[in-house]
C-alpha cells in the first residue's frame, strides 16, 4: 500500500522534473497558455518593445510601463506632489503646482497624449490634462520630467483634453462642467440655462521649445463636453468633441442629462479659429491663470500669472463650429487612421454611429442644417452619417484602430472589447475583459500608422482578479494579442490610479534619446557648486543658504555649526556625480516637507526651519555605494540668542576663506 | 526489507529529478569554468608588473612627449572639479593618494581608470584589488578622452617636481 503511494509520488516528481527541467512543457489553464506566456516574457536583462504611458487618474501622475511585459518602470509626478522625489516639496518644483488659486498639491490626471508629427507619435513630449483645476502638463520624454504646466482659464472640468492636432500645432481642450464664465458669476445655480457657458480652448505648442500658450477660446453652449480628438489627413484642420447634457440640466444629471435621444458631436475648425484671431474677430477678455515652466539649465521652475485671453463667439465667426446629432450621451470620439471617419460612442445607445468627414463637408457646403444652437449650425444626421455598427454590446466608450482596417471599441457595461470592420461596420470578434473597461489602446492606434499588434484594456474594476487588499482594490490593464483573426488574452497586470487613457510608443524612438546625466558645466542654478571647493554656508539675517555637494559617499560640508532657532535654512544640494543612475538623496531631521532626490549634475533645494536647539543628523536616502550608510553629517542648532559662530567643514577641514 | 525497497525507489526518483534539472544547465557550467581558467594566468602576469598593465578601456596606446604646461593646467582645473571630492595628491581621502602615480601606473591604465571605471573595477586585477581596499568604487565622471589626457598631464607635472 505504502509502496504504491511512494511510486505515485515518484511519478509525480518525474512529472514535475519534466515540467521544470527545460521549460518546454505546457502549463495550461483557461486564461493563459504557454503560448501566451512566451509572448509576454521578456528575458531578464532584455528590453520591452514598447513604452506605455498610463494616466495615473486620481493619483494625478503618469505611469511608465513596458509592453509586452507589463512591468512598471517609473511614476512621473505631474499634478500631485511626490515626497519620494521631492516633487512639489523642493523649492525648484513648487512653482510647477502653482495655480490662480494658489499652490495645489493634488490633481486628477486623465489623458496622456504623445506629441505628433504628421499624425504619428514623434517621441518629443507627452501631454496630459487635469480635470479639477483645468490644466495641461508637458512632460519631456528625454528626462521623463514634468517641464511645464499651464492653467486653462474660463474652464471647469478640463476633461476633453489635451489631444493634439496632426502636427501638434495645438492641444485642444473643452469644458465638461459649464459655469457662469463671462459677466456676472455670482448667480443662482437654477439660472444654468441662461447664465452658464462652456468654452473650447486652443493651446498652441511652440514647434521648437514645446512652450504652451492659450491661443484662443471659443464660446459654446452650456453642454457637458466630454471627449475629443483631432482630425488627420483630410480632416486635419478639425477637432471633434462629444457632448451630453444637451438638456442643460444642473441637477440629478444621472437622469436629467439622459433625456434626449440625440446629443451632439461638435466639429471645431481650428484653422478657421487661427484666421479669425489673426483678423481681429476675437475679443480680449480678462482671465487670470498661471503658466509654469521648468528650466533644465537652472533646474528650477518659475510661475507666471497671465491676465487675458482671446474669446471667439461663433455668432461672429461663420464656419468655425458645427453640431452633428449623435445618439445618446456620447462619450468617446475617435478618428480613423485615414482621417475619413469619426466614430462616436453613445454610452447609452444601442449602436455605434460612424460619421463621414467627406459627407460632413458636403453637408456644410449644401447647408443641410436643422436650425442652429446659439449661432452654431446643426447638420442633419442622415447627411453626415457613414454607417452604424449594430448591436456592438452595452455601453460603448472608446475606439482605437489597427493597421488592417479594423476598429476596437471598449464596452463598459458588458465588459468586453468588440472588433469591427471599417466600411462594412460589421462586428467580427469580441473578447471579455475583467472588468468594466474604460479606455483601451492599440500602440499607435490613434495615429495615422497604428502598429496593430496589441490592444490593451484599461479596466476600472478588478473585484476577484487579484489577491484582495482590503476594501480598495487595484485597477488593471489587460494585454490582448490582435495579430491574428481572433483576439487572444495574454496578460493581466495592475496599474496605479484609475487607468484613464494610455499611449504607447516603440521603445527605440525614445530609449536612445534618454538623458543619462545633467552636465555640471551646464548647471546654471544660482546656488549650484561645481566642486567641493565652492561649498559654503552664507547667512543673510535669519536666512541661511547652505551650498552643499554630494559625491559617493559624503556631503561637503558635513559638519555645520552656527545655525540658530528661528533661522530659515535653505539646503541647496548639488550632486557632483556625472555618472548614470547615481542620484543622491538628502534628508535632515525635523524637516516638515520631504526628502530631496538629486540627479547627477542637478541642484535641488530643501527649506528647513529647526524649532529646537540640538545637533541634527542629515544623510543620504538613496543607496549610493558600499559606504552609503556612512554618507551622513551633522548640523548644530543653537538658541536664537547664542553666539556660536557660523562654521562648516569636511574631514575637519574648512574651506572658509 | 519492504522499507528498503521503498527507500531505493524513492531515492532513484530523486536522482532522476536532479538529473533532469541539471542536464539542461551542464552546457553553461562548462563554459563558465573555461573562462575562469583563461583569466587566471593573465591575472598573475599583470600583477607582477603594474608598469606593463595598460588596463581595460578605450585607451590602448599613448605616446608621451615633453611636458605640456598648458595641458597640465587644464588637467589641474578638471582635477579640482571632477576628482578632488574623493582624491588628494598627498593623502588618502575616499580614494587613494595620487602622488607619484605615473611612477606606479602606465599612462593608459590611468586614463582607462578615469574613462572606464565600471569595467576596470570588475576585470582589471589592480583596480579589483583597490576596490577591495577602498570599498568606494571609482566614480565615472563622464569625462572625455581629451579631458582624461589633460588630467594625466597634471599628474605628470606633479610627479616631475
Amino acid at each position: 500500500m505504502k509502496t504504491k503511494k511512494i511510486i505515485l509520488s515518484g511519478i509525480g516528481l518525474i512529472g514535475l522534473s519534466l515540467l521544470f527541467s527545460c521549460g518546454n512543457n505546457e502549463i495550461s489553464s483557461d486564461s493563459m497558455s504557454k503560448d501566451a506566456a512566451s509572448k509576454v516574457y521578456v528575458e531578464p536583462g532584455k528590453y520591452d518593445e514598447f513604452y506605455m504611458f498610463t494616466s495615473g487618474g486620481f493619483s494625478g501622475q503618469v505611469g511608465v510601463y513596458g509592453l509586452p511585459s507589463g512591468r512598471l518602470f517609473k511614476t512621473i509626478p505631474v499634478f500631485s506632489v511626490d515626497a519620494e522625489k521631492g516633487y512639489g516639496f523642493s523649492e525648484e518644483t513648487k512653482p510647477l503646482l502653482n495655480t490662480s488659486h494658489g499652490f495645489i498639491p493634488w490633481g486628477d490626471s486623465h489623458h496622456p497624449a504623445l506629441s505628433k508629427t504628421d499624425g504619428n507619435a514623434d517621441g518629443r513630449w507627452l501631454f496630459i490634462n487635469e480635470n479639477n483645476t483645468p490644466r495641461i502638463a508637458r512632460i519631456d520624454l528625454k528626462t521623463f520630467k514634468t517641464v511645464e504646466v499651464i492653467e486653462i482659464p474660463n474652464s471647469s472640468g478640463n476633461h476633453p483634453s489635451p489631444y493634439p492636432t496632426e502636427n501638434t500645432e495645438y492641444l485642444v481642450a473643452g469644458t465638461r462642467f459649464s459655469s457662469p464664465l463671462f459677466g456676472e458669476t455670482d448667480v443662482p445655480i437654477s439660472s444654468y440655462k441662461e447664465k452658464f457657458q462652456g468654452t473650447i480652448s486652443l493651446i498652441s505648442v511652440d514647434k521648437k521649445s514645446g512652450r504652451l500658450d492659450v491661443a484662443s477660446q471659443i464660446l459654446v453652449p452650456p453642454f457637458d463636453f466630454d471627449k475629443n480628438r483631432a482630425g488627420k489627413g483630410a480632416s486635419r484642420d478639425w477637432s471633434f468633441f462629444t457632448c451630453y447634457n444637451t438638456e442643460k440640466s444642473n441637477t440629478m444629471k444621472e437622469a436629467n442629462a439622459s433625456q434626449n435621444d440625440k446629443d451632439f458631436i461638435l466639429a471645431v475648425n481650428w484653422k478657421k479659429a487661427e484666421e479669425y484671431v489673426k483678423s481681429g474677430k476675437g475679443k480680449k477678455v480678462a482671465s487670470k491663470y498661471c503658466h509654469n515652466v521648468y528650466d533644465e539649465k537652472t533646474h528650477t521652475a518659475t510661475s507666471t500669472v497671465k491676465n487675458s485671453t482671446v474669446l471667439l463667439d461663433p455668432k461672429d465667426c461663420p464656419g468655425l463650429v458645427y453640431f452633428m446629432p449623435c445618439p445618446k450621451s456620447p462619450h468617446g470620439v475617435d478618428v480613423s487612421p485615414d482621417g475619413k471617419y469619426i466614430v462616436a460612442s453613445g454610452k447609452l445607445a444601442a449602436l455605434i454611429p460612424v460619421f463621414s468627414y467627406d459627407k460632413m463637408m458636403s453637408a456644410i457646403q449644401n447647408k443641410k442644417f436643422d436650425g442652429n444652437i446659439d449661432g452654431i449650425p446643426v447638420l442633419q444626421y442622415n447627411e453626415v452619417i457613414a454607417g452604424e455598427v449594430e448591436k456592438p454590446g452595452l455601453g460603448p466608450l472608446h475606439t482605437e484602430f489597427d493597421d488592417k482596417g479594423y476598429a476596437y471599441t471598449s464596452m463598459f457595461l458588458s465588459s468586453e472589447i468588440v472588433k469591427w470592420k471599417l466600411g462594412s461596420w460589421k462586428v467580427v470578434d469580441r473578447i471579455p475583459v475583467h472588468y468594466s473597461i474604460g479606455h483601451l489602446l492599440v500602440p499607435g492606434g490613434d495615429s495615422k500608422n497604428p502598429y496593430g499588434k496589441y490592444v490593451i484594456a484599461l479596466n476600472k474594476i478588478t473585484k476577484d482578479r487579484y489577491l484582495p487588499t482590503g476594501p480598495e482594490l487595484t485597477q488593471s490593464a489587460q494585454l490582448i494579442d490582435i495579430s491574428g483573426e481572433k483576439m487572444k488574452m495574454l496578460l493581466d497586470f495592475p496599474t496605479i490610479g484609475e487607468p484613464h487613457y494610455a499611449q504607447a510608443i516603440k521603445a527605440d524612438v525614445l530609449m536612445n534619446n534618454s538623458t543619462k546625466i545633467f552636465k555640471l558645466e551646464d548647471n546654471k542654478h544660482p546656488y549650484a557648486v561645481k566642486s567641493e571647493k565652492e561649498t559654503k554656508v552664507v547667512r543673510n539675517g535669519n536666512i541661511v543658504h547652505v551650498y552643499i555637494s554630494t559625491i559617493r559617499s559624503h556631503f561637503a560640508p558635513d559638519n555645520i555649526e552656527g545655525i540658530k532657532v528661528g533661522d530659515v535654512v535653505y539646503w541647496h544640494v548639488t550632486n557632483l556625480e556625472q555618472d548614470w543612475d547615481v542620484p543622491h538623496g538628502f534628508a535632515v531631521k525635523g524637516a516638515l516637507n520631504s526628502e530631496l532626490l538629486v540627479m547627477p549634475g542637478e541642484t535641488s533645494t530643501l527649506k528647513w526651519e529647526p524649532k529646537e536647539p540640538g545637533v541634527y543628523p542629515m544623510y543620504c536616502t538613496d543607496f549610493c555605494s558600499a559606504l552609503h550608510q556612512e554618507m551622513q553629517g551633522y548640523v548644530r542648532v543653537s538658541p536664537a540668542n547664542a553666539n556660536v559662530p557660523l562654521t562648516w567643514s569636511l574631514n575637519n577641514v574648512s574651506n572658509k576663506k | 526489507m519492504k522499507k528498503q525497497i521503498e527507500k531505493l525507489i524513492f531515492l532513484s526518483f530523486v536522482g532522476l529529478l536532479i538529473l533532469g534539472i541539471s542536464s539542461c544547465n551542464s552546457g553553461n557550467k562548462a563554459e563558465e569554468q573555461n573562462t575562469e581558467n583563461q583569466e587566471e594566468p593573465q591575472t598573475e602576469e599583470v600583477e607582477s608588473d603594474p608598469m606593463k598593465n595598460k588596463g581595460i578601456g578605450p585607451v590602448s596606446s599613448i605616446t608621451l612627449e615633453a611636458l605640456n604646461a598648458d595641458l597640465a593646467k587644464k588637467g589641474g582645473e578638471l582635477f579640482t572639479n571632477k576628482c578632488s571630492a574623493c582624491h588628494a595628491l598627498d593623502k588618502r581621502v575616499v580614494g587613494p593618494p595620487l602622488d607619484r602615480l605615473t611612477e606606479r601606473r602606465t599612462p593608459e591604465w590611468i586614463m582607462n581608470m578615469i574613462l572606464n571605471p565600471e569595467q576596470m573595477v570588475k576585470e582589471d586585477p589592480i583596480a579589483k584589488e583597490l576596490l577591495g581596499e577602498y570599498l568606494a568604487p571609482m566614480a565615472n565622471q563622464s569625462l572625455t578622452q581629451d579631458e582624461s589626457r589633460a588630467i594625466l598631464e597634471y599628474f605628470r607635472e606633479n610627479d616631475s617636481k
